[in-house]
């Protein structure tokens, strides 16, 4: 599992660039987003959270579509698939998905206080943001795997997969952009969303590799 | 240790691709599936490993699943372009458990231990797959279900493989090999699929 977890970590860094076009991708609608608004900046300040919220989320779905589909060119799935006895599939898909996530995910959360600077938002609120982001991103990751595993065997999956998960992450992202606002604005609460993403991120890394891992299984041909 | 195959049957969409085949392989047997493209010799290959479901019929290794027993070799050969040689057996090696072989040894089998720093990507075709024959090497699998496993490699390689799947029988593995080129094995039984009727 560890071993799986090392090598697509080592692949997603060597061979991807992944990152770096999530990133660019994400860099791309912040930057859009002031001059779309107008010269306001104390409704950038506002819609800040949810800004960024919405540019991370799109940028993780870049590339979801590849998670399995290279693994499946190359002859590698039916290995992983064979081994299920040894290494169940699920497992396989949760330490794929970690891997995903700390080359494509985890970059997007490190950018976001940078980014933050270009919608004149508060250093908290760059933070909050960054945090719910990091809590949030991970779900996103989890349940991108089921469409991914879903349309393996599929051409040109891409807009699919985004289609297919884009109702699941609304939750996600709505409790992700509240607590990003709670922890600024007065009265409005932190605490619970905060609490429901962490669960739902939590409900998702059991739920998602479980129904990916039964997808893979079940691929055929 | 006894690999059956009872009555197999697979489909593929609407389509019956071969129906009624039965085999019975002990210890130290093998067999080669052989019969003109398209006639089904992967898709045999693919229900016994598990990966297609039998449209009827069972197979079984002493009554398990024969997954836990069995290394694949398919027609792709599962290696990552990014990795270096060694990175992707070690790999391999760590994925399938129990380590049998060292991964300098099993190079030396397949006639390529210089390649070991060197990435997969830049190897021949024949490297390649040589490369994936190495691999079942490394952790002890009685079984081995290998598809057209000698696509790519040369005459001397060939000879070399056909030692290895001749080793791995006298010590009491199981091979079953889809091929069109005929693998020189002694005492390897034989299952032809004909021509298919459209």
């Amino acid at each position: 599992m560890t071993a799986l977890l090392i090598r697509d970590i080592k692949l997603g860094i060597r061979a991807g660039g992944g990152a770096l076009i999530g990133i660019l991708f994400y860099l791309a609608i912040v930057a859009v987003t002031p001059f779309a608004m107008g010269p306001d900046l104390n409704l950038l300040a506002r819609i800040g959270p949810a800004v960024l919220w919405t540019g991370a989320l799109l940028a993780s779905l870049l590339g979801l579509e590849r998670l399995f589909q290279i693994d499946r060119e190359d002859g590698a799935l039916d290995l992983l698939v064979l081994n299920r006895h040894e290494i169940a599939l699920s497992m396989a898909v949760f330490s794929k998905c970690l891997a995903h996530w700390i080359t494509t995910g985890l970059p997007l959360v490190l950018v976001t206080p940078l980014l933050g600077l270009l919608l004149n938002m508060s250093v908290d609120a760059m933070f909050a943001t960054a945090l719910t982001l990091l809590i949030g991103t991970p779900a996103i990751t989890f349940i991108g795997a089921v469409g991914a595993a879903v349309a393996v065997s599929l051409p040109r999956g891409g807009l699919l997969v985004s289609v297919l998960i884009l109702p699941l992450v609304i939750p996600v992202l709505i409790f992700g952009v509240m607590a990003s606002y709670g922890a600024v604005v007065d009265g409005a609460p932190f605490r619970a969303p905060i609490l429901l993403l962490t669960a739902l991120m939590l409900l998702f890394a059991v739920l998602g590799p479980l129904a990916a891992g039964y997808a893979l299984r079940n691929v055929g041909d | 240790m006894q690999l059956i195959a009872e009555n197999l049957a697979c489909d593929r969409g609407d389509t019956r691709i071969f129906e009624g085949v039965s085999f019975a392989l002990k210890s130290g047997e093998g067999m080669l599936v052989t019969g003109p493209n398209g006639a089904g010799k992967s898709s045999l290959l693919r229900v016994v490993a598990g990966f297609l479901p039998a449209a009827a019929g069972t197979v079984a290794c002493d009554g398990n699943d024969i997954a836990q027993f069995s290394h694949y070799l398919g027609p792709q050969n599962g290696m990552k372009p990014a990795l270096t040689v060694a990175e992707n057996l070690e790999f391999w090696q760590n994925y399938f458990g129990i380590a049998d072989f060292s991964i300098v040894a099993a190079l030396e089998r397949v006639g390529l231990s210089h390649v070991h720093h060197v990435p997969y990507s830049d190897l021949s075709t024949g490297q390649k797959r040589r490369i994936a024959i190495a691999r079942l090497f490394l952790n002890h699998r009685p079984i081995w279900l290998l598809d057209e496993p000698t696509s790519g490699l040369d005459g001397h390689a060939e000879e070399v493989f056909a030692g290895i799947v001749s080793d791995h029988m006298k010590a009491g593995g199981i091979v079953v090999a889809a091929t069109h080129l005929p693998i020189d094995v002694d005492g390897m039984k034989m299952l032809r699929f004909a021509e298919r009727a459209l």
